[in-house]
């Protein structure tokens, strides 16, 4: 799978009631959940945003609250990657059920400007940031969440897995 | 082994796990409410299901924007009443029947030491104080685990806190993981449990236990836990339940940690962890001259019996600021009653503090509670990030219930020492 877009870059401790707050956890509509996608830390994002874009974040992503609202907050404005330095656990598990690809970099964060565009090839592991014209690895999944992954997240996963009692 | 280790390696069928094994675990009690279980619910009905394979080990509280605060969120309530109908789901706390989820399950006998725990809320690591492994985890995994008993989890490593020494006065469990927050940082326990062990740690009651642990997950922890002791089983042999078993839990001596912290805490002071972050952490006697417009004393942190009868021994007899409007919330219907009874709420009313109903509302910034721009809020809750509490200009101070009730009586952040003696 290869993703192609622009990069919105932020700092530390994102947090998931930054990502979306607790007032808008009123739906369960990826696309209303998207409308307020980043709002508690910048509220015109969604108006920049564009389909198949890139967040690049620093350390620990997502910490905060369990709400898989956040993840699909990310995913309902449209942003296809989130590469950061280090992800909160529940962000990141969050992420693997939901299927939102999710990349560990700490090079691509320190040497990311904004408005550079990157294209991921994820099933290689490697970022290429078109702009500066740099090549980046990324180590693999562990193989039971690269399972998860590949089936499309764990509803899907528990289907192909016949967890049925 | 650690005990993590020992309960994930029972959960999951093996004789022994290791830090960093994946595996698929039994799970004991899967949580849901009224923001997270919807989306589980979701799940669940776009594959067709009719029934729960355990609805005995689902249990679904409606706490968070409860009593429902707007139509939405009434929405999403009705949706968990209509789920646990025809799902035959029992264990279903609608308003009135139950209060903010960490205090209810433990109150209503759900958590068993040694158990598996996972819950659709970051708070979940609270469980840990019974010396069960509990986890917050994502809708999507709270769908999983009713749907098929089981849970992924990547077994965590474990940080050793020890904690010698004797508390000085007015000095909580809130204080001690405030302090601990505010050594090792928001991702210092990242993906790691978090086992607490010490004197101190010993001579602490369930209530303040259940504080000490619910705030794991500030420092990124995977759970909190403190291994069973006398104290933990006199809390299980008073709870409404029967046909339990009490197994002997601790860790080996021989058991490997990332490492091992010790305080003194003879040395800490109650403390107050500053905007925007639970990390931003001081002694209370150098906050400075802080004015309040807001305290809080409840939430799934702080809501618990023990907490409140701190705040009435304070606010006994006193006024709180007029400037400093103060909220206290008990966290269940259980302890509303039990503080009725002992003449705290009185004492609450008296000081002029409003007594809700238990619910989540402020803590989130949903409702019953929120901020305008540059207000300032000293709260017994476990977030302080910009704009949890309501407007994105306003800030939140997280402390314990001694130092919200003696700041709200001086409408500035206090140390307790300062009502009580003075």
């Amino acid at each position: 799978m290869i993703i192609k877009g622009k990069i919105h870059k932020f700092g530390d401790n994102i947090n998931t009631d930054e990502i979306i707050p607790a007032p808008y956890l009123v739906t369960t509509d990826i696309k209303e959940l998207g409308k307020h996608c980043m709002y508690g830390i910048d509220s015109s994002f969604i108006t920049k945003v564009r389909e198949s874009d890139i967040i690049v974040a620093g350390r620990n992503f997502g910490c905060g609250s369990s709400r898989e609202h956040a993840p699909l907050a990310i995913q309902g404005c449209g942003v296809a990657l989130v590469i950061a330095q280090s992800f909160a656990r529940i962000f990141y598990r969050n992420c693997v059920n939901v299927g939102l690809p999710i990349l560990i970099s700490d090079e691509i964060y320190k040497s990311i400007k904004p408005d550079d565009v990157l294209e991921a090839d994820l099933s290689k592991g490697e970022i290429k940031n078109i702009t500066q014209n740099k090549i980046f690895q990324v180590s693999a999944f562990p193989s039971l969440l690269q399972e998860i992954i590949e089936a499309g997240g764990l509803m899907k996963w528990y289907l192909l897995n016949k967890f049925e009692t | 082994m650690t005990i993590t280790e020992k309960i994930l390696a029972f959960h999951s069928g093996q004789k022994e796990v290791k830090p960093g094994q994946f595996i698929l675990a039994d799970v004991d009690i899967a949580l849901g409410n009224d923001i997270t279980a919807p989306l589980a619910i979701q799940e669940i009905e776009k594959l067709g299901k009719e029934a729960l394979p355990y609805p005995e080990k689902v249990v679904l509280v409606a706490d968070h924007f409860t009593p429902n605060k707007d139509k939405e969120s009434a929405n999403q309530c009705l949706k968990l009443k209509n789920f646990a109908k025809k799902f035959n789901v029992k264990n279903f706390f609608e308003l009135g029947c139950g209060g903010i989820e960490h205090a209810l399950l433990p109150e209503e006998g759900f958590i068993i030491p040694g158990q598996l725990i996972i819950g659709a809320d970051s708070h979940t690591c609270s469980y840990g104080a019974l010396g069960a492994f509990a986890t917050g985890v994502g809708s999507t995994d709270l769908a999983f685990a009713m749907l098929s008993g089981k849970i992924w989890l990547k077994v965590p490593e474990s940080i050793k806190f020890i904690y010698n020494g004797k508390l000085n006065n007015w000095v909580t469990s809130k204080d001690l993981i405030l302090y601990t927050i505010g050594d090792i940082g928001v991702d210092g326990a990242d993906y790691k449990a978090m086992e607490f062990e010490g004197e101190a740690i010993r001579k602490l009651s369930i209530d303040a236990r259940l504080t000490m642990c619910n705030m794991a997950i500030e420092a990124g922890g995977k759970s909190g836990i403190i291994a069973p002791d006398e104290i933990t089983i006199e809390y299980i042999n008073q709870l409404p339940i029967t046909n339990y078993q009490l197994p002997i839990l601790k860790s080996d001596k021989d058991a490997k940690y990332a490492k091992t912290i010790e305080y003194d805490v003879s040395e800490i002071e109650p403390q107050v962890a500053f905007p925007h972050l639970p990390s931003n952490t001081k002694s209370v006697s150098q906050a400075g001259n802080i004015e309040l417009d807001q305290v809080v004393i409840g939430s799934c942190t702080n809501g618990r019996l023990e907490d409140l009868r701190i705040a009435a021994e304070i606010l006994k007899g006193k006024k709180v600021h007029p400037y400093t409007r103060t909220i206290i919330i008990p966290a269940t219907q259980k302890i509303y009653l039990k503080a009725l009874k002992e003449g705290l709420l009185e004492i609450f009313i008296n000081a002029g503090a409003v007594v809700s109903p238990p619910t989540c509302g402020p803590c989130i910034g949903g409702h019953m509670g929120v901020l305008a721009k540059g207000e300032k809020c000293l709260a017994t809750t476990n977030r302080n990030f910009v704009g949890r509490m309501g407007d994105s200009q306003s800030e939140v101070y997280l402390a314990s219930p001694a130092v919200a009730a003696a700041s709200a009586v001086k409408g500035k952040i206090t140390h307790p020492e300062e009502i009580i003696s003075g």
